[in-house]
């Protein structure tokens, strides 16, 4: 590298023109107009969706439909109006929160002990964890139901929690993983030596540190958790969550205070990533 | 390590040592075992447990069903749903393709010109993606529709005949699963592409390659893991998709996604939705084992990652 660099810059002084001329041509707008058109086309259901939250239907019809009518405020004022669908929403976050907190703790420490620690085994668990994450959804719901079904264990809340705990350490575990590999070791080594106990150094120095991913960690599991669908769907039996729920309704159209809800979720989940996106930036 | 202590006598310094060294290499267990345990119970035991289920006999009218060996239910639901399962691989491939070639120059560029933007356009890349899978798949529904904001207005003009439709066609599905999956391919292609060393195609310049020159022989050979690892995470996923068949397809677009939810949850046909579901699983284990031995697990774990 460094002698291409001595040889090339000689030339460089002696041509008015530098080696790499800027693409002057059209085409050098092509790629990003391209990545603007993909946007565009990624956020059209999102678009839609907001949109459609103040669809105006005409008389008394109260299921979502293709033609936008015009403008209305009536479903952000009748949220809650849907019988079913709040106690759907409620079970949604009631397994949400719990899902995320656990795996976060669970992911959290298999993620220090993979970044940190080398001992026998690591690639076995280390093909579990890229299993878990590479596994399509319905062998993982379809698997979860026969060992349900087998245990003659109840479908219900019960059964999606710990399911959705499943699914996300393996998320939780990587995302940990990939900031304690970045970590200066000698920044714990520095406070062991200045007389502070393993578990001190731990947790005045390593845990701060890897802080901003365990919360994005969280952010992650929680949002995978909401989310989910088909895994729900396998193991819900009776219950149902927000997705769940809007499945079923949907056979007979969808009442616009689901776009509402999903649209508040929505919102809700990109406050909270740009908020992580920004602490991180401020902390390094 | 322990570097402090330096007046202790030498020999407890040695044996404390010595415990703290057997602790020591005790401590990575201590911090797998609860989600270790966690996931024996519930990712790796339910995965054996389907095979089990996959090899009952019986009904559940007919007195529940009972573990017989019976590798009929395999020769079964492979004579049964040949078609299904044609129709899916054939469906999974096309999306493949498709996202692969959507998602490499869109992440190219994120990488590689996107400069202190490669954040923010991340972010509005993915925030699609924070919403439900189903209700994205509602929507492509009601934007496809035969009357929809996309259609209409062309019918409206004359440009379109009315009989023109979309929904319920084997594009509308293959479009459905492309756009659900696209983060998936999306994200390992660009951890792939990110880590190349920005320096090399400078270099590359340097001995006078052209754009298209440094990009075929330098950029795309370091690239090739991410495309393999966006394959894998698209591929099997898409082959048993069931969601977008059931809401934008008809009744020509069942895949055996729809057969294996259909089997579990309606029919209660535990064994042959299982048999079915241990083929996907077993086509998903031969592809990720060749994938992290050839190529290691690092790139798919850091897009997983990645998305947080």
């Amino acid at each position: 590298m460094s002698a291409v660099a001595a040889a090339t810059r000689p030339v460089e002084r002696q041509a008015p023109a530098p080696l790499h001329r800027p693409n002057k041509r059209w085409t050098r707008f092509l790629l990003p107009v391209y990545t603007i058109v993909m946007i565009v086309y990624l956020s059209s259901p999102i678009v839609m969706m907001i949109l459609y939250s103040f669809n105006d239907l005409p008389g008394q019809i109260d299921r979502q439909s293709a033609r936008f009518w015009g403008f209305t405020f009536d479903w952000w004022k009748n949220v809650w109006n849907i019988p079913g669908l709040p106690g759907a929403f409620r079970n949604s976050l009631k397994i949400a929160f719990p899902s995320a907190a656990i795996s976060t703790v669970f992911g959290a420490l298999f993620g220090l002990a993979l970044g940190r620690y080398r001992f026998r085994g690591t690639r076995g668990v280390d093909f579990v964890i890229f299993l878990a994450i590479a596994v399509p959804e319905i062998v993982l719901g379809a698997s979860l139901l026969s060992m349900f079904v087998l245990a003659g264990f109840p479908l219900g809340l019960g059964s999606i929690l710990l399911s959705h705990i499943g699914f996300s350490i393996a998320f939780v575990a990587v995302t940990v993983r990939a900031r304690v590999q970045g970590l200066d070791r000698n920044l714990e080594d520095a406070a062991q030596d200045l007389f502070a106990s393993p578990v001190t150094a731990f947790f005045k120095v390593t845990l701060p540190l890897i802080t901003p991913a365990i919360m994005a960690g969280f952010l992650l599991a929680f949002v995978l958790s909401l989310d989910d669908f088909v895994i729900s769907n396998f193991v819900a039996g009776q219950e149902s969550t927000f997705p769940l729920w809007v499945y079923g309704a949907q056979r007979i159209g969808i009442p616009p205070q689901v776009n509402v809800m999903a649209t508040i979720l929505f919102a809700a989940g990109i406050i909270a990533a740009i908020t992580n996106v920004v602490a991180q930036r401020r902390r390094g | 390590m322990t570097r402090r202590g330096v007046d202790t006598p030498e020999r407890a310094e040695e044996s404390r040592k010595r415990t703290l060294g057997s602790r020591r290499r005790l401590v990575p267990y201590y911090l797998l075992s609860p989600a270790g345990l966690f996931l024996t119970v519930f990712f790796l035991l339910p995965l054996v447990l389907m095979i089990y289920t996959s090899l009952q006999s019986g009904g559940l009218l007919a007195g529940g069903f009972t573990f017989t060996w019976e590798f009929g239910n395999y020769t079964e639901v492979l004579g049964q749903y040949q078609r299904q399962f044609l129709r899916s691989i054939q469906y999974s491939a096309i999306v493949t393709v498709v996202a692969l070639l959507l998602a490499y120059p869109l992440t190219y560029w994120i990488a590689f010109y996107a400069g202190k933007w490669k954040t923010s356009i991340l972010l509005l890349i993915l925030a699609p993606f924070f919403v439900s899978f189903i209700i994205r798949t509602i929507q492509w529904k009601f934007i496809l529709a035969d009357s929809g904001p996309l259609f209409g207005p062309i019918k409206d003009v004359g440009l379109l005949p009315d009989g023109f439709r979309v929904l319920a066609t084997p594009f509308a599905v293959i479009a459905g699963i492309t756009y659900n999956f696209l983060p998936f391919t999306a994200l390992p292609l660009y951890v792939a592409l990110e880590r190349i060393d920005k320096r090399l195609v400078e270099a590359a310049k340097d001995l006078y390659a052209s754009r298209w020159q440094a990009f075929r022989r330098v950029v795309w050979p370091l690239s090739i893991p991410g495309v393999f690892a966006g394959f894998l995470l698209t591929f099997v996923p898409a082959t048993g998709d069931y969601v977008n068949a059931d809401l934008l397809g008809g009744p020509g677009t069942t895949m055996i996604g729809n057969i294996i939810q259909q089997k579990f949850l309606t029919e209660l046909d535990y064994p042959e939705a299982a048999a079915l579901s241990v083929i996907l699983m077993v086509v998903m284990l031969v592809l990720a084992s060749l994938y992290a031995r050839i190529l290691g697990t690092e790139d798919v774990e850091r897009a997983a990652g990645a998305q947080a």
